[in-house]
């Protein structure tokens, strides 16, 4: 194993022992789930098997798509706390002055940030189609049970949490108030949700193509993002509040 | 130097990537291949979405984390290359394999070499072969204001250095500085050997330790789960020895399972030191290293600065405790914004204050001045507040005698005749007293 990842995996233990600790964290994690998706999924148990296969469908892909709610909205307040949140208490100039790196440092944060969210929407995603096969009517367990939603969940959840912690992120390491991070940080996350309201609106087809491009650009703008970050996370604005680039220019130098 | 290599591996994730025209040639020939397959043969949108899946994660992997730095592409010629020691010239400094990640130590000190010329050297003639930091004109300034200007010095291995000033001098910024924090507006440095430019930060904090004045400890993390994770930033794979270490060091060991949020300020203090001891640093950085403890503990914190010292290792101690100071540090340095002096305690003494004897007797002397002005060692002498006599003179070894002489043969009962000894506060009062506070903060 490669030596950074020694120091990703640090990084990532420690953000676990802390959300273990942390109550709200974890009734966070448990009950923000369950507000999002509670309504879509009553009514699916509430479709008859005389329904039409159309109408299914349609409400299928409506309560699914909307379980991607979940990886965007849960991480958002965890990443926007990641950095400033370590000022505020003091720890991060110590953990600065070891010999990680901002890239490592930021890996560290925002995989402890997605792996817990993306483990929360596969759970709610598994119970939830188990729940529709063994309660819900033939034709709402016929048209959930296809490989194309599993991959789906699969390949979306870790995608859009990815973009939610980046976003967080990214505005952690510039703000300089927790608070303003986590609010800033819930709503820039939300441009993410477009999609699939836009494909639950049936304003274009969720098919299989669709969902690759979506896929792919979300990935690359993942990794862009992680890349962005890591360059404007800028140790000296953390630590005394003012950028260095700055600082060189207003002193002539 | 042999021709470079088409691929190179990655410092995140798994494979390697191209790094040069060979590489992508072959990339894109085989990303062709792959489109060409895809598109000749029957396809379903499950047989799509599976290669799109695969597809997604095999561009993840590939694009994640870039190139490892290039030392150069040369591959390691022998394993008597790879035996993780640095040899600066100086002293050879055995480190752990494990803090250089996929660098060899001699690869990193040929990356020094080939970018600053030297390893480390001697920029001056007042800096020794055994300068561990050596400070060449420094400056720091936060937009118009300055945090520190135009300091030099240089620190030794295996020396307690002490730096000292009053609140808003600069002391915490330098320090900020020489651990890669914050990059100074301008002068040079070399921590370690390594120079400060910005280009060896991670290489540079290989070697230090920094204790910050506040604790900076993950209140609901245990004493070792904090220790745990900064070990795991240095990259070690089995910790818990060195941390047993440490924490024996800082006398924790009984407080090794409690939470760091239940810990009194004393405490907590000591677990950032038994962090700074953590990774055996060649230099450690103490800022109020006794800040908040008690008597007995702040002596046990100086019984490990000796035995730092003692190891060889160098210590910059900051610190507004004078006594500590005095008793702990090979040479002080104090600064005001500026750079006010630099040496050893008793140098700065000497060069400072003029030599005295102090003169204390039963009763006062009936014609003090008469009797002092009619020796000639003695150039003048003044009162004290205690009813003695303070002598200026040129030689201590030749003027105590002859005052001895001088004040029996003017009878007079003699309680004391000693030195006149200058404290470091005294030097520091008369170098930053009258110029009030610092500029930063």
């Amino acid at each position: 194993m490669n030596q950074s990842w020694i120091r990703i995996r640090a990084v990532m233990r420690k953000e676990f022992r802390e959300y273990r600790r942390n109550r709200f964290i974890i009734y966070t994690m448990g009950t923000l789930p369950l507000i999002f998706t509670a309504l879509p999924v009553i009514s699916l148990f509430s479709i008859s098997s005389a329904t039409p296969p159309s109408v299914v469908r349609t409400q299928v892909a409506i309560t699914l798509l909307l379980l991607l709610v979940i990886p965007v909205v849960l991480p958002a307040t965890i990443a926007a706390y990641s950095v400033i949140g370590e000022r505020d208490q003091g720890t991060l100039e110590p953990l600065l002055t070891t010999p990680i790196s901002r890239e490592e440092f930021l890996l560290g944060k925002s995989l402890a940030a997605t792996i817990p969210t993306v483990g929360v929407a596969y759970a709610f995603f598994i119970v939830l189609v188990v729940a529709i096969r063994l309660g819900a009517s033939s034709v709402v367990a016929h048209a959930v049970w296809q490989p194309s939603w599993f991959l789906a969940e699969l390949l979306f959840a870790p995608l859009l949490a990815a973009w939610s912690v980046w976003v967080g992120t990214a505005i952690s390491a510039r703000s300089s108030d927790v608070r303003v991070a986590q609010q800033l940080g819930t709503l820039a996350s939300l441009p993410a949700l477009v999609l699939p309201l836009l494909m639950s609106l049936q304003v274009f087809k969720p098919t299989a193509t669709v969902a690759i491009v979506i896929a792919v650009a979300l990935a690359v703008i993942d990794v862009g993002a992680w890349r962005i970050v890591s360059k404007m996370f800028d140790r000296e604005r953390l630590i005394t509040g003012a950028s260095a680039v700055t600082m060189r220019a207003e002193a002539g130098t | 130097m042999a021709e470079r290599q088409w691929f190179a591996r990655r410092r995140y994730g798994f494979g390697v990537r191209p790094v040069t025209w060979q590489g992508w040639l072959i990339s894109a020939v085989a990303l062709g291949i792959a489109i060409g397959a895809l598109t000749s043969v029957k396809k379903t949108d499950g047989d799509i979405l599976f290669v799109g899946v695969i597809g997604l994660y095999l561009a993840v992997a590939y694009s994640l984390g870039g190139t490892k730095k290039q030392v150069d592409t040369n591959v390691r010629e022998s394993d008597a290359d790879d035996d993780h020691t640095l040899d600066d010239g100086v002293a050879r400094v055995t480190v752990p394999p494990e803090i250089y990640g996929s660098q060899t130590p001699r690869e990193i000190a040929e990356a020094i070499v080939s970018r600053s010329g030297k390893f480390s050297t001697a920029p001056d003639d007042e800096v020794t072969s055994d300068s561990v930091i050596v400070v060449e004109h420094l400056t720091k300034q936060f937009g118009q204001r300055v945090a520190f200007e135009d300091v030099s010095f240089n620190v030794r291995r295996g020396e307690v250095f002490g730096f000292l000033g009053p609140n808003g001098a600069g002391k915490t910024s330098t320090v900020r500085t020489l651990s890669t924090l914050v990059s100074p507006t301008s002068g040079t440095a070399e921590v370690a050997g390594i120079p400060l430019d910005g280009g060896h930060d991670i290489e540079i904090r290989q070697r230090i330790a920094v204790m910050t004045e506040v604790p900076g400890l993950y209140l609901r993390l245990s004493v070792t789960e904090n220790l745990v994770f900064f070990a795991g930033l240095y990259g070690y794979r089995d910790p818990q020895p060195r941390i047993d270490r440490a924490l024996e060091a800082v006398n924790l060991s009984s407080r090794a399972s409690d939470l760091c949020g239940s810990l009194s300020k004393g405490l907590r203090q000591r677990v950032g030191l038994a962090r700074a001891l953590l990774s055996d640093p060649e230099i450690v950085f103490l800022d109020e290293p006794t800040a908040g403890l008690d008597p007995v503990a702040s002596l046990e914190v100086h019984n490990l600065i000796n035995a730092l010292r003692a190891k060889g290792v160098t210590v910059f101690l900051t610190t507004h405790r004078l006594d500590e100071e005095e008793k702990l540090c090979d040479r002080v340095a104090i600064l005001n914004t500026t750079l006010r002096t630099v040496g050893r305690i008793d140098d700065l003494r000497q060069r400072m204050f003029r030599k005295s004897i102090l003169v204390t007797t039963v009763d006062p002397l009936p014609d003090p001045d008469r009797l002092f002005s009619a020796i000639d060692d003695v150039a003048s002498w003044t009162k004290d507040d205690n009813g003695g006599y303070v002598l200026v003179v040129s030689d201590v070894r030749v003027a105590a005698p002859a005052v001895t002489r001088a004040l029996v043969a003017g009878g007079a009962d003699v309680l004391s005749l000693a030195e006149g000894h200058h404290s470091l506060e005294e030097v520091y009062l008369e170098l930053v007293g009258s110029a009030g506070q610092g500029g930063e903060r």
